[in-house]
């Protein structure tokens, strides 16, 4: 995984002979995230003797898994100098639709999955059509989105959950190969699969130059408008499918699940290395910044830190990590 | 240092050096401008201009050496300060706020208050005042979007000559004017070097250094290597001063063009931009764009290469229509354009020269589907060597200096030979000996077949390099010239166009 985060904006090439010293030259390679989640991890692990035990690790991939499916989304649209409000409420009604349609529909489950798969790129192709062909800037279109697919969540029930998803769903989320929870590969293949694309695919490459000057990528042959809306649609698309991770796990459909995941996923993908003026970031950086979430949500709870706190330490957090990153751009 | 403080009146430097870490970038300037005089400074990009000219106004604070402002020390530590001592630079690039108004961004940030309330009617009336003393007359009141390069520049200028500064220096202020234009701002030199003010001209175009300068100073890597007390100094002493060598600096006729015709332009229009252009371009043949600002050359061009898209006219490419939709059609129809705009439009500047260069290219780059890092790098290196470009090429763009960018942009558009190569102001705000090898690179490619169209405000350059000139006025075209007939004041009257009337249209001879 380490050469992932190959950003194509800079590539450091140490020639013999000349820079700083080999061990200030592996230093600077390490991207400046990576220090603080192995600080964070470091102080859990010297506070709690649980911490690093192979269960707990694994714990916390799950438990990050859904949202670091939509960071990963969260970050192409961040990459190309867009925001995406209606993650959370994508993953809502996604879910919900499915399972209202397999519910109270009688449709196959593996129907109506993908019927809620749909739904996620449906909303991202109107996040992207709205903020190219229609000209409303991407915080505006995702806003009035992310509203309406709440809405939409809650009116198909009137508000109430749905259970009773079929067996061999639910039983998923309890798989282990060789010991590792199927979402945790999903989240690894997910991760594994966009970082590929955005390096060695000319579409994928293509969003490290419209998030760095869009009219110059234009100018240069890329049909920028349409590269963006497939970026809305697959940041959609990967919303819907942390939906079915949660659903799979919780055996529910809530019509407000994900809501209060919005943060959390621009929190990642900030604290990965991202600027939200575009053109930057990459995957090994929000994997990294989706750990660190994750560590501090779980090593807070094991030493029993209020949840009402937890928000604060993660706010503190993003500021650090910020500056941080800032300081070892210099 | 023990050198007593100088007892005369101007802006004097001794021994002013500056390092960025080990890297010496001015070493030990003397200079000395008196009040109502002009000093031209020439040097080639990465001589230290800009530098100096940072130091002066405040930006940066020098490693060694000291400055006297009129006998007293001068050690600036901020812009403002600068200001409030009576110093003022004036920016190469506009930095107006499009969305206010002409007073307000002549007032910004010391709007006169008056009873705790901005003064809108001082600050209008004052704006009048200082913009009718530079001969522009506008309502200030209105907002800046909208108005031209020369006007916005000439309130650039009002803007700092509000703080009624002693000393003004004038960063390329006529880069991106025409010839017309750029006369109005050295009028208003003219009136500034009359009233007292010391002056530093900073230009790549030596003609205006010969128009304005009193005494010229040249830099080269850092150092002053030449330095003319009094004006005029032949143009070709100043050209031998910037590169270090005795350089030649004439056109020489290129060669004929065969008569086939690639490009053939019918009738094209953009409502509110150009209406009705049409020539024919052949095979091997550099057709130039001249015009004032405003003529809408650019957006002409703009249009052939797909940027815009056209209301009306035909565009046939090898006898075929073309349809230009999107740059990518034009591309891919073998229509290429170097914007003039190498920061906005034509390079990212965080990204490493060689992602710059395959940007367009990489769907044809990939192999199985699949870009491989090692391909963009070695196409860069390709290309490195063929433009030869100085850098290295897996850095961000912005590390090289303007005229090395330039090259980089030429060979972004070059990786595969284009059927027509389009290039809107090669040489804005590069040095000379960048310069000539950018009009070699032109002139190679029309020799190897490929047609070329050159846009370029420069009366000497445009005229230089093209076999025929199609001249625009308004957005219309006024004419096309053959490169014999294509003399100065025919051009110029043919960019005027028809409103100046008929007397200047007299041929001559």
């Amino acid at each position: 995984m380490s050469d992932l985060n190959h950003s194509p904006r800079v590539s450091a090439a140490p020639r013999l002979g000349e820079g700083p010293s080999p061990l200030k030259r592996a230093v600077a390679a390490v991207p400046g995230p990576l220090w603080g989640l192995l600080l964070v991890c470091a102080v859990f692990a010297w506070l709690s003797p649980y911490f690093l035990t192979s269960r707990n690790l694994i714990n916390i991939f799950s438990q990050v898994s859904e949202i670091g499916i939509m960071a990963a989304g969260a970050a192409l649209v961040i990459i190309i100098g867009g925001i995406d409000l209606s993650v959370g409420a994508v993953l809502a009604v996604s879910l919900m639709v499915n399972a209202w349609l397999y519910r109270d529909f009688g449709l196959p489950f593996g129907l109506s999955a993908l019927a809620g798969l749909g739904v996620g790129a449906f909303v991202g192709l109107i996040n992207g059509v709205l903020s190219t062909y229609g000209r409303i800037q991407p915080f505006v279109a995702t806003l009035a989105t992310m509203s309406a697919c709440s809405g939409i969540a809650l009116f198909i029930t009137n508000g109430a959950p749905i259970t009773g998803f079929p067996e061999w769903f639910t039983n998923l989320s309890r798989i282990r190969l060789f010991g590792i929870p199927l979402e945790m590969i999903l989240l690894f293949a997910v991760y594994l699969a966009v970082a590929f694309w955005l390096h060695f695919r000319p579409t994928g490459r293509s969003l490290y130059a419209i998030g760095g000057n869009e009219e110059v990528a234009r100018l240069s042959g890329i049909r920028t408008r349409r590269v963006k809306v497939l970026v809305y649609v697959i940041a959609g698309t990967l919303a819907a499918l942390a939906g079915l991770i949660l659903g799979s796990r919780l055996d529910s459909a809530h019509p407000t699940a994900g809501i209060a995941d919005l943060l959390s996923v621009i929190a990642v993908v900030v604290i990965g290395g991202a600027s939200l003026a575009g053109g930057s970031g990459g995957m090994l950086g929000t994997f990294i910044g989706l750990l660190i979430i994750g560590v501090l949500q779980n090593g807070m709870a094991l030493l029993n830190v209020s949840p009402n706190l937890q928000p604060v330490v993660i706010g503190v957090a993003i500021i650090l990590a910020v500056m941080l990153d800032r300081k070892s751009k210099i | 240092m023990l050198d007593a403080a100088p007892q005369t009146s101007g802006l004097i430097c001794r021994n002013l050096s500056k390092a960025f870490g080990p890297v010496k970038v001015l070493r030990n300037i003397d200079l000395a401008l008196q009040p109502g005089s002009v000093l031209g400074l020439i040097g080639e990009n990465g001589a230290g201009k800009s530098t100096f000219n940072n130091i002066i106004a405040g930006v940066l604070s020098p490693t060694e050496g000291q400055i006297w402002l009129d006998g007293t020390p001068y050690r600036p530590h901020s812009p403002w300060d600068a200001l409030d001592r009576g110093v003022a630079l004036i920016h190469q690039e506009i930095r107006l706020l499009p969305g206010l108004s002409v007073a307000e961004n002549l007032f910004l940030a010391r709007q006169p208050v008056r009873g705790g309330r901005v003064d809108r009617a001082a600050m209008v009336e004052e704006s009048a005042a200082i913009l009718a003393s530079l001969g522009v007359h506008l309502d200030p009141r209105r907002p800046v979007r909208g108005l031209s390069t020369a006007t916005q520049q000439s309130i650039e200028i009002a803007k700092a000559l509000l703080r009624e500064p002693r000393y003004v220096i004038f960063d390329e202020p006529t880069a991106s004017l025409g010839e017309s234009d750029a006369e109005l701002i050295f009028e208003q030199i003219d009136r500034l070097r009359a009233g007292g003010t010391g002056i530093i001209y900073v230009s790549h175009r030596l003609d205006e250094i010969g128009r304005l300068a009193d005494s010229v100073v040249c830099f080269r890597d850092g150092q002053k290597v030449a330095d003319w007390p009094t004006a005029p100094v032949p143009k070709q002493d100043l050209i031998d001063a910037m590169v270090g060598r005795a350089f030649v600096f004439q056109h020489h006729a290129p060669k004929p063009p065969s008569s086939k015709v690639v490009l053939s332009v019918r009738g094209l229009t953009r409502a509110d931009a150009f209406r009705d252009i049409s020539f024919d371009l052949h095979e091997g043949e550099i057709l130039g764009f001249a015009g004032l600002v405003g003529a809408r050359r650019t957006d002409v061009v703009r249009a052939l290469a797909g940027a815009d898209r056209a209301d009306a006219g035909e565009v046939r490419l090898d006898g075929a229509p073309v349809a230009l939709g999107s740059p990518r059609a034009a591309i891919d129809a073998g229509i290429v354009m170097v914007p003039e705009d190498r920061k906005g439009l034509g390079l990212n500047l965080d990204r490493s020269a060689s992602a710059n260069i395959t940007l367009p290219w990489e769907a044809g780059l990939a192999r199985g589907g699949l870009i491989r890092p090692r391909d963009v790098e070695s196409l860069g290196r390709e290309q490195r060597s063929r433009f030869d470009i100085r850098g290295r090429m897996e850095l961000p763009v912005s590390a090289m200096s303007g005229g090395n960018q330039q090259k980089v942009l030429l060979a972004k558009w070059l990786v595969r030979d284009p059927r027509v190569f389009i290039v809107d102001e090669p040489t804005r705000g590069v040095d000379v000996g960048a310069k000539m090898a950018i009009y070699q690179i032109i002139r190679d490619l029309a020799a190897s077949g490929i047609a070329v169209i050159v846009v370029s405000s420069e009366l000497e350059e445009v005229l230089g390099l093209s076999h025929r000139v199609l001249v625009m006025s308004e957005g219309r075209q006024t004419g096309i010239l053959d490169r014999h007939e294509a003399t100065p004041p025919r051009v110029m009257a043919l960019a005027v166009g028809d409103r100046t009337g008929a007397e200047i249209l007299q041929p001559t001879g």
